[in-house]
């Protein structure tokens, strides 16, 4: 057997892939989180990737100057809701298409990210530090691979159940997930359609945008344009996978995030495939995701009915 | 989509053509706004990329090369948009283009006559076929929506492509430099004499008349509409609903791999890293000015193609970051997408509709469904 081999069967190996899954998915999750919320209002947003790269570029830049991660964060989540709230005018008031709206939305993100982000083009910044749970890091196998990682794949940890209780426990995410399934039945009782919409893009962008700057504070550590490289997409391809469900979105996300850690492992442990070709596999494993869970679409209960279809009150 | 004009006949296109200047104009001003809030001069950044892109033959002659992928990819979106679906991967079309393309030269290059070039054209329309094949497949035989499938396949492609020019088609004699052996002179597309403007116009316009004849003079073309329209009755009606969406995605990536075709066969000579700036994406915009019209796509690609050279002057003269380009293409496709609402408030109040096409309010077509 060759110590490539040998490599890839150590039980340090598979604990790295699934504690770099759990790293290296959290983007993914936070964004996908995001876009949950927004298509169970009924609103498509395409333009979470335009929100990605925004964080990403804000983040670093506020961290940058203030040195303050916290301060990065919250930057971010603030581009990531600015630039979400266009296209929720777009879509919402102006009934504009949703897809042709999340593509601007990110070719717009795309410009606005590498302009202001081009002085910071090569500067570095300390990445968030792991910091290990007492106790329940100490846990065999699970406390390598849950806890022991920076602060914002905890703060997911936390967000999870408090969407999950926002949608199915709550007056507003009854509200949400009634608009998004009949906007007209909805504004029969009353509910303000329109007002909803806006918020669940907002704070989907908002998600978004910290996603994004994971990216360029956890993972990167450094901005470069367009650092998003569809991971905003991927994000909405794995939230068709969670069948809407915000604990399935954990899944996907993680799923997602193991394809991401498993290639970069397997290159540290030196197996001479291209970097390009094990590049492709996030995209293609995307895609085999979607091919999975369109078959078994018909015993989808979470698509809301009215996703992406123009309402307005006649 | 596409059925603005369909469904109301009585607009007139000239409207449309206001109405879409007036969004670019807006555009510029809000654009020329940020540049005074950040101290630069819009009047003279603007005045520089209209000296640039139109003021003399020269600059002329460099909007129209690239105006030249633009004018491709936009006909590759405005081709499935009749059909209700929506194409946002010309980019990765471009980038099978060019990889197929170059994969000509190696092996066709030694064929005698015209042999070589015409290759070149088969291949990168082959090349980018199969890449608007198979998120047209994965539509038919497994429902996958293909606005993620095709944004998907970009990023495959755009690897596929960094594969072959990094791994074993790197020119190992051009030192530190990352390319392909330059193409062979049999292979090249031919160019006027004097500028860059290269066969893939002769291409783009040919295939954006090519469509517009067939969409409006052809039983195939009368199907697509129809079912565009509303699938449902396309079924009815005895169409081959599937083999149409096959048969459309595969054309149109074919037409956007012509671009990738041009860009390595002509440009550059040879296929290296990062070809298109992303030229698919601002295809999308462009077919989209047209609202899907293959007449009106030429002249908006050259008008787009002048503001991507323009971005290049701002950069130079001014110390604008490229990435401007991309903030204004953004900012008109907001307005066009707002002043659509516009449209359907105002003018079409006035306007009486055509009945909708049977049963349903909103017509599912097959780019609807998530």
């Amino acid at each position: 057997m060759s110590a490539d081999a040998q490599g890839l069967l150590s039980s340090t190996f598979w604990i790295s892939v699934l504690s770099g899954a759990v790293r290296s998915g959290t983007p993914v999750l936070l964004a996908g989180l995001g876009e949950v919320l927004a298509e169970r209002s009924g609103i498509l947003n395409l333009g979470v990737e335009g929100a990605m790269v925004m964080g990403a570029a804000v983040g670093f830049i506020a961290t940058a100057q203030t040195g303050t991660v916290l301060v990065g964060l919250v930057a971010a989540a603030l581009a990531g809701l600015a630039i979400s709230a266009i296209h929720a005018l777009l879509c919402v008031p102006l009934r504009a298409n949703q897809v042709g709206s999340g593509i601007a939305v990110t070719i717009f993100g795309l410009g606005v990210s590498a302009f202001i982000g081009r002085p910071f083009n090569g500067r570095q910044v300390e990445t968030l530090h792991p910091i290990a749970l007492p106790v329940l890091s100490k846990i065999p196998v699970l406390g390598t691979v849950l806890f022991e990682h920076n602060g914002l794949v905890y703060f997911t940890y936390l967000l999870v159940p408090v969407i999950w209780f926002l949608l199915y426990k709550t007056h507003f995410g009854l509200s949400l997930r009634m608009v998004g399934e009949s906007p007209e039945a909805a504004d029969a009782m009353g509910l303000p359609v329109d007002r909803l919409r806006f918020v669940a893009v907002l704070l989907g962008g908002a998600l978004a945008g910290v996603g994004g700057a994971y990216l360029s504070l956890v993972l990167a550590g450094n901005w470069v344009d367009g650092m998003s490289a569809g991971n905003g997409w991927i994000a909405v391809a794995l939230v068709i996978f969670a069948a809407w469900d915000p604990l399935r979105a954990v899944l996907g996300s993680y799923l997602f995030g193991g394809v991401l850690a498993f290639t970069q492992r397997v290159q540290a442990v030196g197996i001479g495939i291209s970097p390009f070709l094990l590049g492709m596999a996030p995209y293609v494993f995307t895609l085999l995701v979607l091919v999975i869970s369109m078959r078994r679409a018909e015993k989808m209960t979470g698509v809301p009915a009215a996703l992406g279809a123009l309402y307005s009150r006649e | 989509m596409n059925s603005l004009l369909q469904r109301f006949p009585a607009l007139k296109p000239v409207v449309l053509l206001v109405l879409t200047l007036a969004s670019i104009v807006a555009a510029l001003v809000l654009v020329a706004l940020f540049l005074l809030m950040l101290g630069k001069d819009p009047l003279a950044a603007y005045g520089e990329m209209y000296k640039a892109a139109f003021g003399d033959w020269f600059g002329f002659s460099e909007t129209l090369v690239v105006a030249i992928p633009v004018l491709l990819c936009a006909c590759a979106v405005a081709l499935p948009a009749r059909l209700g679906l929506f194409n946002v991967g010309a980019e990765g079309q471009l980038y099978l283009g060019a990889i197929c393309a170059t994969a000509a030269d190696r092996y066709f290059q030694h064929l005698p006559g015209t042999l070589p070039l015409v290759s070149v054209v088969v291949c990168s329309f082959l090349g980018g076929a199969l890449w608007g094949f198979i998120p047209g497949a994965l539509r038919v035989w497994f429902r996958v929506n293909e606005t993620i499938s095709t944004l998907m396949l970009n990023f495959v492609a755009i690897n596929l492509s960094n594969y072959f020019v990094f791994g074993p088609w790197r020119d190992q004699s051009s030192g530190n430099f990352v390319l392909t052996a330059a193409f062979a002179t049999v292979s090249r597309f031919p160019m006027i004499p004097g500028t860059r403007i290269h066969l893939g116009l002769v291409l783009g316009l040919l295939a954006g008349l090519t469509l517009f004849l067939v969409l409006r003079f052809t039983v195939w073309g009368y199907r697509i509409r129809m079912i565009g329209d509303n699938p449902k009755v396309g079924r009815y009606a005895g169409f081959n609903v599937n083999w149409t969406v096959l048969l459309v995605m595969a054309v149109a990536g074919g037409i956007a791999g012509w671009a990738g075709g041009g860009e390595v066969a002509a440009i550059q000579g040879r296929l290296r890293p990062g070809i298109s700036p992303g030229f698919g994406y601002t295809g999308f915009l462009v077919a989209w000015l047209a609202r899907h019209n293959e007449l009106a796509i030429p002249a908006y690609a050259v008008l787009v193609g002048g503001l991507l050279l323009g971005g290049d002057v701002l950069q130079i003269s001014l110390g604008l970051p490229q990435a401007t380009v991309n903030i204004v293409q953004g900012v008109v496709f907001f307005f066009i997408l707002g002043s659509e609402w516009w449209l359907q408030r105002r003018v079409l109040d006035h306007i009486p509709a055509q009945p909708e096409p049977l049963s349903s309010t909103a017509p599912q077509s097959p780019g609807a469904a998530a």
